[in-house]
């Protein structure tokens, strides 16, 4: 029973993983950039809630009416602004300018914020548990982050097969030059898919600010356990990422079960295993 | 006033010049033809005229506007389609969302989904298979209905021949007949020279980035076209 | 008729070469003449510019764009303080030993992160230096968490009195560095070096000339793992003390060097060089203004990629034609009129 619990405890766990993902994973997905700064962005957008709950006295999750226009905005801009210019020309500007980004967002915060952990406040839901069968007791809040993970992939997946807007990401995806070639504004679409990933790191954010303590330099670390989510699930898979995140968690439930500080270092374990053993990942597109 | 006129057009792919002051001129509603060899500049005038390539606004004039400077997906707006060489069909959408995507700028015109359909019968009962599932007559007629869904006064057609057997082209030769006879403007290139000049009322013959050779087609002496496709 | 001619050197080569020994010679005897402070900046110099011409070599030659190297810094500095505090091995052999180990624990590692393309290597390769490091925290043999020192019983090895230690440190400073430079520049003039420049421009057509991909960019891996790993042990025998946030510091090893090649210039002998000399000037100069001067370097370095993605030196040899440290051949031709 008591491994039945770690199971699911990181199953739950892997709902957060999935959420850090979402952001990395559309913009690999839609424009190929491996965004560096993903993790660091995550800890911004924390950091913009945090302003808005003290500012405005509203709690974390109703703080989100202000925070997601903001960060898509935010996104759009740096997308059009920045990113975009760095698409033509190889492997290193979107590397090295994300990184740039990155060091320049955490020394941001350092200054406004200094270094102390910050953590936003939701009240008694964080909490509160479930009793199941069998006496496992699961916490409300990690069940709900799952839930939440669950529906913003299943929303992406409409996103992208129902609407036009999302016909014309799976195909900039596909070959970029060919969808401008068909009146597709590439730079408007992929400022649009990193104002949209940024919709969801900036959820993520909240509930991953609600649940643990972040300050300045927490970018880094989201960004790895994000990468790790994605590459097990398989690239350009949604729900291989899901299925990554979760056992990114389990790998890091059964390392923390074992001892307490064995709890990252058993989930990097997991995925360079992994990573041995199925190089493409679990769910690997059949085309690239 | 001519629909389409590129004036001294040059084009370079890095340090090299691909182009050299191209002056062609297209009117409404007649099909013109580009041929030539391998590397004589067909396709890259196609390009810049599709906006693919940098040029100066003056370059390419359409409906009497400079658009030289123009984006890709702002000539589609003005009203420019292109059928790319080698058909390039977005391998994870399927025949219809293929097609769709064509109308992704929403110019208004007689072109719809039906209508495509209607051109191309095949297409429709193959709908909702992924592109790279069809065949490669299918997969240019799938070509040329996305370019159409964007309600274009100028179709270029690049290739279209291209690694197509003799029926099936002879198939998709009859389709574009029945889109110049809307009204469409057309220009083709083609390797075939035959073929282009059956299809075409004039046409203009590329050499290293030049023309060598321009005229109407009707009763035109083959041989000297010859001579000028090779630079004899 | 014109004759061609291939010609490695060059005429601001010609020049430079003695120019640098020269520098070299006069920075050799600043024991003599300099403070213990010039002395600890130049050696701080000549390490980071070791560690830039490493990852130049790896990122802007063989195109493997590690943001994981500070794995091997840590590893060769943990290497060296287990040899000479656990084993009991004198200083010198154990420093040697610590650039092989690191090198052959790179071999592995290589084979699980070259499955991963482009970025997602880059990103691999940090998970493995980051695995390094909680690995390093959890051994209580090397010290968990709270890290290792050097006893003075150890260090007395290296000299007996402070100041000889210092000067000696110092000279093996720059001997490392001169060591690399010589490393990096003759496996940029080797075989090798010319395989990677081709797999670099691309690599279908390098393969199918009969390169062998996997096992140039091993090779390349796996020796700047192990120098990576010698600079390392020689970094801590200054330092003393190693912990795993130390020795494993991604922002001390790899964000600072990665700034140095990039604004130097990536893919050149001589970016690091120039690109070590900004980092160290800004550095003095803006010292005082705390993690404003990391945004300024971030945002430099955002800058220099975006405008000038060849760097300062690119900037400099474009205009000017300079190259000083020719590793290519180039072609002269001699035209005579006809």
């Amino acid at each position: 029973m008591e491994w039945l619990n770690v199971l699911i405890q990181g199953s739950l766990l892997g709902g957060l993983y999935a959420l850090f993902a979402i952001g990395l994973s559309l913009s690999f997905g839609i424009m190929r950039l491996v965004n560096i700064a993903h993790g660091d962005l995550i800890v911004l957008c924390a950091y913009v809630a945090l302003i808005v709950v003290q500012g405005t006295g509203l709690d974390p999750v109703s703080s989100l009416i202000i925070v997601l226009p903001v960060m898509f905005v935010a996104g759009y801009l740096l997308q059009r602004g920045l990113l975009n210019f760095t698409l033509e020309g190889g492997l290193l500007p979107p590397l090295l300018v994300t990184f740039g980004i990155s060091v320049i967002i955490q020394n941001a915060l350092l200054l406004g914020f200094g270094a102390y952990t910050h953590r936003l406040q939701q009240g008694a839901i964080e909490t509160q548990s479930l009793v199941l069968p069998g006496d496992i007791a699961i916490g409300v809040y990690p069940v709900i982050i799952f839930a939440v993970a669950v529906l913003s992939i299943a929303g992406l997946q409409l996103l992208f097969f129902k609407t036009k807007i999302g016909r014309a990401f799976r195909a900039a995806s596909d070959d970029a030059d060919t969808a401008e070639l068909m009146g597709i504004n590439k730079r408007h679409l992929f400022a649009l898919a990193m104002a949209i990933a940024m919709i969801f790191t900036a959820l993520a954010a909240v509930l991953f600010a609600i649940r643990t303590n972040f300050d300045p330099a927490s970018g880094p670390t989201r960004l790895i356990l994000a990468f790790e989510a994605v590459i097990i699930g398989g690239l350009g898979s949604m729900w291989g990422t899901l299925i990554g995140g979760m056992i990114l968690g389990i790998a890091q439930a059964v390392g923390a079960a074992l001892s307490p500080t064995w709890q990252i270092l058993a989930g990097h374990l997991a995925f360079l295993v992994i990573l041995i053993i199925l190089p493409s990942g679990l769910f690997p597109r059949t085309r690239d | 006033m001519s629909l389409l006129a590129t004036h001294q057009l040059s084009a370079f792919y890095g340090d090299f010049q691909a182009l050299f002051g191209i002056d062609l001129t297209v009117e409404e509603g007649e099909t013109v033809a580009i041929i030539g060899a391998n590397g004589a500049g067909k396709t890259t005038c196609l390009r810049a005229v599709a906006g693919a390539l940098t040029t100066e606004p003056n370059m390419i004039e359409f409906d009497g506007k400079p658009i030289g400077h123009r984006t890709p997906h702002d000539m589609v707006r003005v009203g420019i389609a292109m059928v790319p060489e080698g058909r390039r069909l977005f391998p994870s959408l399927t025949v219809e969302e293929n097609l769709l995507l064509g109308a992704h700028s929403g110019r208004p015109g007689p072109w719809t989904l039906e209508r495509v359909y209607g051109l191309f019968p095949v297409l429709k009962d193959l709908h909702h298979l992924p592109a790279p599932a069809l065949s490669g007559g299918q997969q240019q007629m799938c070509a040329v209905g996305r370019a159409l869904m964007s309600n274009p006064r100028l179709l270029l057609c690049d290739e279209l021949s291209l690694g197509l057997a003799p029926v099936i082209i002879q198939d998709i030769y009859t389709c574009l007949e029945a889109i110049t006879d809307e009204g469409t403007t057309v220009v083709l290139v083609e390797q075939d020279i035959n073929r282009a000049l059956d299809a075409s009322s004039r046409f203009y013959c590329f050499q290293e980035g030049r023309i060598a050779l321009t005229a109407p087609t009707d009763g035109f002496d083959r041989d000297k076209i010859t001579a000028a496709y090779f630079g004899l | 008729m014109s004759t061609v001619q291939v010609a490695r050197s060059t005429r601001a080569s010609r020049i430079f070469t003695p120019l640098a020994l020269v520098v070299l010679l006069a920075l050799a005897t600043l024991p003599y003449w300099g403070g213990p402070g010039d002395m600890r900046l130049v050696a701080e110099m000549a390490y980071y510019l070791a560690l830039a011409m490493l990852w130049n070599l790896l990122a802007g030659y063989a195109g493997l764009v590690s943001v994981g190297q500070q794995a091997y810094v840590g590893l060769g500095a943990y290497a060296f303080f287990y040899l000479t505090g656990s084993v009991g091995m004198h200083v010198y052999p154990a420093m040697a030993l610590a650039g092989p180990i690191a090198g052959l624990i790179s071999i592995p590692v290589a084979f699980a992160v070259f499955r991963l393309r482009g970025h997602y290597f880059a990103i691999g390769t940090w998970v493995v230096a980051e695995s390094f490091a909680l690995g390093a925290s959890l051994i209580e043999e090397l010290g968990a968490g709270s890290g290792m020192s050097l006893t003075p019983k150890i260090v007395r090895q290296v000299a007996s009195s402070r100041s000889d230690r210092e000067t000696v440190e110092y000279w093996m400073s720059l001997g490392i560095c001169v060591i690399v430079f010589a490393v990096v520049y003759l496996i940029l003039r080797s075989r090798n070096g010319l395989a990677l420049t081709a797999i670099r421009d691309s690599e279908p057509a390098s393969s199918s000339l009969g390169v062998n991909v996997f096992r140039t960019k091993l090779f390349i891996y796996v020796a700047t793992a192990a120098c990576t790993g010698l600079v390392g042990s020689l970094i801590f025998l200054q330092k003393l003390r190693l912990s795993p946030e130390a020795g494993f510091s991604i922002n001390d090893w790899t964000v600072v060097v990665i700034f140095m090649v990039v604004v130097g210039g990536i893919g050149t002998i001589e970016g690091p060089i120039i690109g070590m000399l900004i980092y160290i000037i800004l550095r003095e100069l803006l010292a005082d203004f705390g993690s404003f001067y990391l945004i300024l370097m971030g945002a430099i370095a955002v800058l220099i990629m975006l405008k000038a993605p060849g760097g300062v030196w690119g900037l400099i040899s474009h205009r000017y034609g300079l190259q000083l440290f020719p590793v290519g051949r180039r072609l002269i031709l001699d035209k005579t009129p006809k």
